[in-house]
């Protein structure tokens, strides 16, 4: 079972590395909406300081969203995707194991990245340790859900933008809690264990399910 | 009269919402009837084009 | 009762009986809403007393509540038909879905657009981030989803089962979203809208909410029933049936 894992975790990761821009896209696109808000709501300390965490948090929503397109999109145009449905390793575990994958490239260059933006938008340091926290947590979730989307709409016209029109909706509990955690860290860092569980919860729940739903996505999508 | 159509000032919004649920559900309607039309039209060519192929 | 429910399941069965029902709907949805608009305008009183007293813009009551309530059982509606769908394998569960998704979206923005014309003489506002609200617009951008994935698919039985499974997935992810926007922070929970009870609400006002409800359930099922029966005739254009009906209606 999990040398399966391993071996479609690996060789997602090496083909990633073969074609690095990709990812670095990804990270870029981040940096840049970051770094264009402020030039669009004003440069004021306090401001920016309020309005960080959610812009942090829409921006790794965008991000991630944007990247989502991609997870399923190879394997399927080659053909891979099709010998994947006829393995006899169950299909949720190769989905989770992309999904791992593709969150190792995207998702977590984010959360590594995120005390410089954070430095950006003047957070405390203890705000800076519990947006990385609660990235770490939620972008994860973020994947996992998204790789639903990204199963049902494969190979369509457009699937981008309408990948995000059925995805982001269902985020809204990601990004509350996440960019709450933040703004909360700022007035009592006790405050945001309550936060930190429940994007922990929201994890395991994801991480079982998510992957069931995607793999019966792919199904439909490729019969 | 004119005073159950001001509706004690508040005339702009009991209308407003009033207004739109009634515009709304009526385009619905008349799309739905206009849909059906065109459908059975469009169908209604396709059959005779086909039963004119057919006996020629 | 012997009834064999699979026969109505056959798109060329129901067809005839939805053309039936239809016209049955509609003179109910008239009726309903006569006694509903009338009750809710005429015998309703002008101000209501109590600790949060309202002018007579609380009339929009009887639109509010009922389209609010229609937007999610629709919803509910929706997604039953699409787990029927999924786990029977039957077609016009499917097309029933799909029936009803543009109704449901019709009544959530109509939910949405009554609260907003409330709201702004009772709360001073059009629009705030109450939780209710904000989930009634997540509601609504998973019935845009759910038409858009459907429509942008072109293999109507992947478009019919992919956007089932996200119409399922969305039903699982309502109460969190609420629960989330409910309570941004776990530590302390707070809310705008007032606490609903139906057992407080003045007799007449329940009534005519009530009708009104009534009202807009059978003005689905007409609309419902409108557009499938549209919908079973562009997918079965090619049966002999839908022939033989074609052929009907061109001499009539």
């Amino acid at each position: 079972m999990f040398r399966v894992f391993w071996t479609v975790l690996k060789r997602d990761l090496t083909l990633a590395m073969r074609r690095r821009t990709d990812v670095l896209t990804t990270l870029f696109f981040f940096v840049i909406v970051v770094s264009l808000f402020p030039l669009g709501v004003g440069t004021e300390r306090k401001v920016l300081a309020t309005l960080g965490p959610g812009v942090v948090w829409v921006a790794a929503l965008l991000a991630s969203m944007l990247a989502l397109e991609r997870l399923f999109a190879a394997d399927y145009e080659d053909g891979t995707l099709e010998q994947m449905l006829l393995t006899a390793q169950p299909l949720s575990l190769l989905v989770l194991a992309k999904v791992a994958a593709h969150w190792l490239l995207t998702g977590l260059p984010l959360v590594l990245i995120a005390p410089l933006v954070g430095m950006q938008y003047h957070l405390s340091d203890a705000a800076i340790g519990v947006m990385m926290l609660s990235l770490l947590l939620g972008t994860p979730v973020l994947s996992l859900i998204g790789a639903i989307g990204a199963a049902l709409t494969l190979g369509l016209r457009g699937g981008g933008i309408l990948l995000s029109l059925l995805i982001l909706p269902l985020y809204i509990p990601i990004l509350v809690y996440g960019s709450g955690a933040v703004q909360v860290s700022d007035i009592a860092i006790a405050d945001t264990q309550p936060y930190v569980a429940l994007l922990g919860a929201f994890l395991m729940v994801a991480a079982i399910f998510a992957p069931v739903a995607s793999s019966a996505a792919l199904r439909i999508s490729l019969e | 009269m004119s005073e159950f159509f001001s509706q004690g000032g508040f005339a702009f919004f009991v209308w407003g919402a009033y207004g739109m649920v009634a515009a709304l559900l009526v385009i619905e309607i008349l799309q739905l009837r206009a849909q059906r039309r065109t459908l059975l039209a469009r169908l209604g060519r396709l059959s005779r084009m086909r039963d004119t192929g057919a006996t020629e | 009762m012997a009834l064999n429910w699979f026969k109505f399941a056959s798109p060329a069965s129901f067809y005839p009986i939805a053309g039936r029902l239809v016209p049955v709907f509609w003179v109910l949805t008239l009726a309903l809403l006569a006694v509903g608009l009338y009750w809710g305008f005429f015998q309703t009183a002008d101000q209501l007393g109590g600790s949060n007293p309202q002018k007579e813009y609380y009339r929009i009551i009887f639109i509010h509540v009922p389209t609010a309530w229609m937007s999610m059982w629709l919803y509910m509606i929706l997604v039953g038909w699409a787990a029927i769908g999924l786990v029977f394998n039957t077609r016009l569960s499917f097309m029933m879905a799909n029936a009803v998704a543009p109704t449901g979206a019709i009544f959530t923005f109509l939910a949405l657009w009554t609260g907003a014309f409330w709201g702004r003489p009772s709360w001073g506002t059009y629009w705030d981030w109450d939780p209710r609200l904000t989930s009634e617009l997540a509601l609504f951008f998973l019935y845009i989803g759910y038409i858009a994935l459907h429509s942008a698919i072109d293999d109507t039985r992947r478009a019919d089962r992919a956007s089932a499974l996200l119409a399922i997935v969305g039903l699982i992810m309502v109460p969190v979203i609420f629960w989330s926007i409910n309570c941004p922070d776990p530590n302390q929970c707070a809310a705008l809208h007032q606490r609903s009870n139906l057992m407080r609400i003045e007799g007449n006002i329940l009534f005519s909410m009530l009708i009104m409800t009534l009202a807009f359930w059978m003005y689905s099922f007409a609309t419902t029933f409108m557009r499938l029966r549209s919908i079973i005739l562009t997918r079965e254009a090619e049966s002999a049936w839908v022939q033989d009906i074609l052929t009907k209606e061109a001499r009539a």
